[in-house]
């Protein structure tokens, strides 16, 4: 019997990282420096340079009187913001689960994922949002559901064909040790088409949240109700109250970076094991 | 050893690639052998001469196209059903979101064990290759050696009759290799195993196995079957006797002998 303790690997013991280190906060912090240093320059330049050629407000408006604008209509734009944002996520939950569904099902039948695909790929280069006027003639044109389903559609292809990618690119090793152990279908479904699908569906999910922004606040620009953020900016430009429609787009860029952090949360929760994590904890 | 049955029984299997059109690949030609129990069988050969290929019909991977694979008396697809063998690739092949733990239960679940069991043979398994400490580390937090360990108990947690392993340490350094082979020895004398081995390592066929097929490609087929009688157990001294190295030269003249022929004719 070979003795095993000498073969201990003590060296790769040492490869292993090293897992929560303090002081790596403020490092992290520190890297932020840059951007907002860029940030707070650009602003400063906008501002002199808006006062030193006397550029009309109608133009380009400054900086700080947006800000004062942003703060006088919060009220009035938060609560458009919110209106739209719940068309923008409706219509993200709506596309998201039936495309999820979609590319389950040409997983499993062949048929399907033959017959949908070429419609898939051809109607995903297509501009959706030139459907908007359409969907507002369908659903009526302040009824949300207008809204929510160009959304849906918008986000349904990359999701669906990002998913059915996901499930069909599994490594050729992965399955014969499947087959191996004469695992169903299903069972390799289940264990290990879905979760290699996991990286695939969330980058489409991250790129589908702005798209989402984007579908709900420009098919707006078409026409809906008077509560919607779109609708605001379009009126407010139209008046040439620029300062007003810049405060809405800061809404709306919040919306949109807000939407991507939640799922930028909700995928390290759901995949703590995945590359992108392992930059950020090294 | 003759008078058992054996484990694999692989009669006249010939195996043909259509690669669509007119072209066609053949293999394997005509391979005839058995393995008995408690084997540890290698399959040496150049790159290209079917043994991995060889390895999957022996796992019902892919199916010969003439010619029959017996697995503990029963046709190889019958063999992969009852769940006879365990398998280790060239790379680990771990799931990335399961932890170390979950990759070793994996054909557990598969298979249906209750929960306790899975989870005590995982441990168990763990300690058999030395790595009870990480069993709840992700598989990118360990070593390639270390993972390699994992796809091996991984493969033993079902305690199959039969391991095939395909080239499972071609990726590795050379001393983490040596230190694997040294590790897959001691843990196929607590077990029960037979196992048949990939490598295109002379070295690494002769120190680890009983037999050695030596192969040759285009087509694939056996051009000798070489006892390997080095005595048991097998230790860094072994790597330096001169029987060893008697040995890889016969071995190596095998090989050669095939390519002198192959080169005349």
């Amino acid at each position: 019997m070979t003795n095993v303790a000498d073969l201990t690997p003590a060296v790769e013991r040492e490869l292993l990282p090293d897992r929560g280190r303090p002081g790596r906060l403020a490092q992290r912090l520190w890297r932020y420096v840059p951007a907002i240093a860029l940030f707070i320059m650009a602003l400063v330049v906008w501002e002199v340079v808006c006062d030193y050629f006397k550029i009309q407000t109608f133009l380009l408006p400054k900086p700080s009187l947006i800000a004062a604008t942003f703060i006088r209509e919060l009220p009035v734009i938060s609560l458009a913001g919110f209106f739209t944002l719940r068309e923008a996520v409706g219509g993200f939950v709506l596309g998201c689960t039936l495309a999820i569904v979609v590319a389950l099902a040409t997983s499993r039948w062949t048929i399907v994922s033959e017959g949908v695909m070429p419609f898939a790929i051809a109607v995903n280069s297509t501009p959706i949002v030139a459907v908007a006027p359409i969907m507002n003639n369908w659903f009526g044109i302040t009824n949300p559901v207008a809204k929510m389903s160009i959304v849906a559609v918008i986000v349904f292809f990359p999701v669906m064909i990002n998913m059915v990618r996901g499930l069909t690119q599994v490594n050729a090793n992965s399955l014969e040790l499947m087959r191996s152990c004469a695992a169903g279908d299903f069972t390799v479904l289940v264990k290990l088409r879905i979760p290699n699908s996991m990286p695939y569906l969330f980058s489409a999910f991250k790129v589908s949240s702005t798209l989402s922004i984007i579908g709900a606040v420009v098919s707006e620009y078409f026409g809906g109700s008077r509560d919607a953020l779109g609708v605001y900016i379009s009126q407010q430009a139209a008046l040439f109250h620029f300062a007003e429609a810049w405060a809405a787009i800061i809404i709306a860029c919040i919306m949109g970076i807000a939407f991507y952090a939640v799922l930028l949360i909700i995928e390290r929760l759901v995949m703590p094991w995945h590359v992108s994590m392992r930059a950020v904890e090294n | 050893m003759t008078d058992q049955t054996p484990v694999v029984s692989i009669r006249d299997v010939s195996k043909v690639f259509d690669l669509g059109g007119n072209n066609r690949l053949q293999a394997l030609a005509n391979i005839n052998f058995d393995i008995f129990p408690g084997d540890f069988v290698a399959l040496l050969g150049p790159s290209g001469c079917g043994k991995s290929t060889l390895l999957r019909l022996i796992g019902d991977l892919i199916s010969p196209s003439s010619g029959a694979v017996q697995v503990n008396n029963k046709p190889a697809h019958q063999a992969r059903l009852d769940r006879d063998y365990g398998m280790v690739f060239q790379q680990a092949t771990l799931y990335d979101w399961r932890t170390i733990y979950g990759n070793v239960q994996l054909p557990l679940e598969v298979m249906n064990y209750p929960r306790d069991k899975r989870m005590a043979r995982a441990r168990e398994m763990l300690k058999l290759v030395q790595l009870e400490e990480f069993g709840r580390h992700f598989p990118w937090q360990l070593s390639g050696g270390m993972q390699q360990r994992v796809a091996i108990a991984r493969a033993l947690s079902f305690e199959p009759s039969l391991l095939l392993m395909d080239e499972p340490f071609g990726a590795l350094d050379e001393m983490t290799r040596e230190r694997m082979q040294m590790e897959l020895l001691s843990v196929w004398g607590q077990t029960n195993t037979t196992v048949v081995f990939v490598t295109h390592s002379i070295p690494e066929a002769v120190f680890l196995s009983s037999r050695v097929v030596v192969m040759s490609a285009r087509p694939g087929r056996v051009t000798g079957v070489i006892d390997i009688d080095l005595p048991r157990p097998r230790s860094f001294e072994t790597r330096e006797s001169p029987r060893f190295f008697q040995k890889i030269t016969e071995v190596r003249e095998c090989l050669r002998r095939d390519e002198v022929k192959g080169a005349s004719s």
